[in-house]
């Protein structure tokens, strides 16, 4: 990749983060929580999106060719950092850090999850229901790791969001950018909160 | 109380380096207390006398210096763990031992002198000045308000100092953004009436490699700046103005400016 096009692949990294990826992070924690009206609720709901028409289109362009390269060049972007946390201890030092490592963990996270559950069914060897998802975190250590990819998912998407407004030149001021910070804040708790209940409700 | 002052030492590490390419290492001195010294009063002592902690003698200490006043930013260093500049850094105020390191950001030269180089480069770069130059008398240029006049005056403070490059962690060896110093100038001679005139030609050069986009908003800049410049709202307001120019840039309009 030039460096001459940098501007627009950052641009470009940005604007997948939250659309569509972002989007569809949200979509797929809320079609989860149906996981908490019981198994029924949960796999009429997961029967439906495996149903929708053009779904391996619908995959391919508004899942696995976004978030590929938001991935891979997300990975270039968190190793061209020098992190100062020591230095540098104010908020927006750490969660610069935290999005980077945070990202680096779900590139990690994701790929296990698309292998355990849609790969593994797009060969056959499993269905996808809410016994696959109960036999998966019914080991404990599953269960945490699960838990922590989805908060990491979260924090990246809700801090993807504040920064998705200062590179595009939306939010300017520091006033603006903080109360920002805050509506961003309330956006990880809200999606934490729905995405570790669908979870703890496969337990 | 002259006994008093005459015993009292100042501890100080010098994070050293005799050549650009030689492997740097801590050494320690002790210097004479006098009241109200600051670094850079420190480092003469030390050029004065130049023995470490453990009585041995050694090489002066080299480092840059020019104003004392904090306007010229020639002596930038880390001083115990933030970059700032040596002359503001006062003794009194710094607890000891006092670490003196180079900004490792920039290049060494040797000791606590580094090459700012790239900071110039990138001025010139981003064309960070507005061109007034021609064969004939072009007159007086349009007027600037006075308020708007006042609010570029603090941007117009920055002393290419290099502290905000050394305080991103987006600017490093391994990168080649140009860090938000030369980015906030773009800011300032966009802001100038007649500087605006080429305010596409400015845009256009931060939206190429090691420009704007490299920005990670971890705003360790703004927290850095002695000159208290906002740079994380100027970074902001031109990604708006990006923005704007890469539609203009794609979409199209013959005009160059407006």
């Amino acid at each position: 990749m030039s460096k001459d096009r940098e501007f627009y692949w950052r641009r470009l990294h940005s604007l997948l983060g939250i659309i569509p990826v972002g989007l569809f992070l949200a979509q797929h924690l809320v079609v989860n929580h149906f996981a908490t009206r019981g198994a029924d609720a949960f796999n009429s709901a997961s029967h439906f999106m495996e149903s929708l028409p053009f779904r391996l289109m619908l995959e391919i362009f508004v899942i696995y060719l976004p978030l590929a390269f938001h991935a891979f060049y997300g990975i270039y972007i968190a190793f061209t950092a020098k992190n100062n946390p020591k230095n540098f201890g104010t908020l927006r030092n750490y969660l610069f850090i935290l999005q980077r490592f945070t990202g680096i963990f779900l590139v990690v996270f994701i790929a296990w999850h698309v292998f355990e559950t849609r790969f593994q069914a797009a060969i056959g060897a499993k269905e996808v229901n809410f016994n696959m998802m109960a036999e998966i975190l019914s080991n404990p250590w599953m269960l945490g790791f699960y838990i922590v990819g989805v908060i990491a998912a979260t924090f990246h998407l809700a801090n993807g969001i504040w920064s998705f407004l200062v590179s595009w030149g939306i939010t300017q001021s520091p006033q603006s950018q903080r109360i920002a910070t805050y509506v961003t804040l309330v956006i990880f708790l809200a999606l934490s909160v729905v995405g570790v209940q669908a979870l703890l409700a496969f337990v | 109380m002259v006994t008093a002052t005459e015993t009292k030492k100042v501890q100080i590490e010098i994070f050293r380096q005799d050549t650009p390419e030689s492997t740097p290492y801590w050494e320690k001195f002790e210097v004479n207390y006098r009241p109200n010294m600051n670094v850079i009063s420190a480092l003469m002592e030390i050029r004065q006398n130049p023995v470490n902690a453990d009585g041995k003698a050694t090489t002066p200490v080299a480092w840059d210096m020019s104003c004392l006043e904090e306007v010229c930013g020639a002596c930038s260093m880390v001083i115990n763990g933030k970059p700032r500049q040596s002359c503001s850094a006062l003794i009194d105020q710094l607890t000891q031992p006092i670490q003196l390191a180079p900004m490792k950001t920039f290049p060494v030269v040797r000791d606590l002198q580094v090459d700012r180089t790239r900071m110039f480069d990138s001025l010139k770069k981003v064309k960070a000045w507005v061109p007034i130059d021609g064969s004939y008398d072009l007159g007086e240029g349009p007027r600037m308000p006075e308020r708007k006049r006042q609010w570029a005056y603090e941007l117009s403070k920055c002393m290419t100092c290099g502290v905000c490059l050394e305080a991103c962690p987006n600017v490093n060896s391994g990168a080649s953004f140009m860090g938000p110093a030369p980015l906030s100038q773009v800011r300032l001679f966009n802001a100038h009436p007649t500087g605006s005139m080429n305010k596409d030609e400015r845009l256009n050069a931060i939206m190429g490699d090691g420009g704007l986009a490299n920005c990670g908003n971890a705003q360790n800049c703004v927290v850095a700046c002695p000159k208290g410049i906002p740079l994380t709202t100027s970074i902001a307001a031109l990604n708006r103005d990006t923005t704007v120019q890469m539609f203009k840039n794609f979409f199209g309009s013959d005009h160059m400016v407006d």
